[in-house]
């Protein structure tokens, strides 16, 4: 299953990029779960994703909980809080 | 929910007058805006806005229809600028038209609130010894939010 990923602000700076496509495998069922894929392949991914609880994400329009299934995302965006406008 | 909403998020400059005569011409009794400019001092240099095409657009008209479904307006303008700004610069702008005055204050000290909080924006300033960083998220403005009551 491939996924665009898209990063922001500190999260985009620390993996150097602002998007690329990723295929999880079949384990990876949450947004939690995709965090810790990724915080797995160490350098920049691990740097963005140290502190879990300063992770939030998006997939399409719309906020996401850790807890939420990733299955059927097209398009998943993690970035730190927001600041506001 | 009443009133024409209008959500822009844009890198150019927010032409004010143009976007008042727009609600001024929804034909009610009242027109309120908000206008934020960047904010000098502190050796502020510039100020850059990074935003999430789809999710800032949905959140900030999530915002302008709670305003809509609170008070009787004709028109909701939230207009808000990414990219890099200076000090001085005019960086976001909300108004309200409506019948009554005091509905298009309301409305317009509401969305001002919310869109601080609520609009998915991640903030960077840059300072004039070469120095950045990013905002972090500001508990004062959380609590300007919740005098509100629910989510925007």
């Amino acid at each position: 299953m491939a996924i665009e990923l898209l990063y922001f602000a500190r999260v985009r700076e620390a993996i150097g990029r602002s998007a690329e496509t990723v295929s999880p495998p079949p384990e990876v069922t949450t947004v939690a779960g995709l965090i810790e894929w990724l915080a797995a392949r160490g350098g920049g991914y691990a740097e963005a994703f140290e502190d879990r609880a300063r992770v939030r994400a998006a997939i399409g329009d719309a906020f996401a909980d850790p807890e939420t299934p990733i299955a059927g995302a097209r398009e998943i965006a993690l970035f730190p809080p927001v600041t506001g406008g | 929910m009443s009133g024409d909403i209008r959500i822009l998020v844009q890198a150019g400059d927010i032409d004010v007058g143009a976007e008042l005569a727009r609600l001024e011409a929804r034909g009610g009794g009242a027109v309120a805006s908000f206008t934020g400019i960047v904010r000098g001092g502190d050796g502020l240099a510039a100020l850059e806005l990074e935003h999430h095409p789809g999710l800032t657009e949905a959140m900030m008209t999530r915002i302008a229809e709670e305003a809509a479904g609170r008070w009787p307006l004709l028109g909701v303008t939230a207009i808000h600028r990414h990219g890099k700004l200076l000090p001085g610069e005019r960086i976001v702008l909300a108004a309200a038209a409506s019948p009554h005055r005091a509905a298009a204050l309301e409305a317009t000290h509401f969305l001002i609130d919310w869109l601080k909080t609520g609009a998915p924006f991640w903030k960077k300033e840059y300072f004039n010894d070469g120095s950045s960083r990013w905002v972090e998220a500001r508990a004062d403005d959380d609590e300007a939010a919740a005098r509100w009551g629910a989510r925007g």
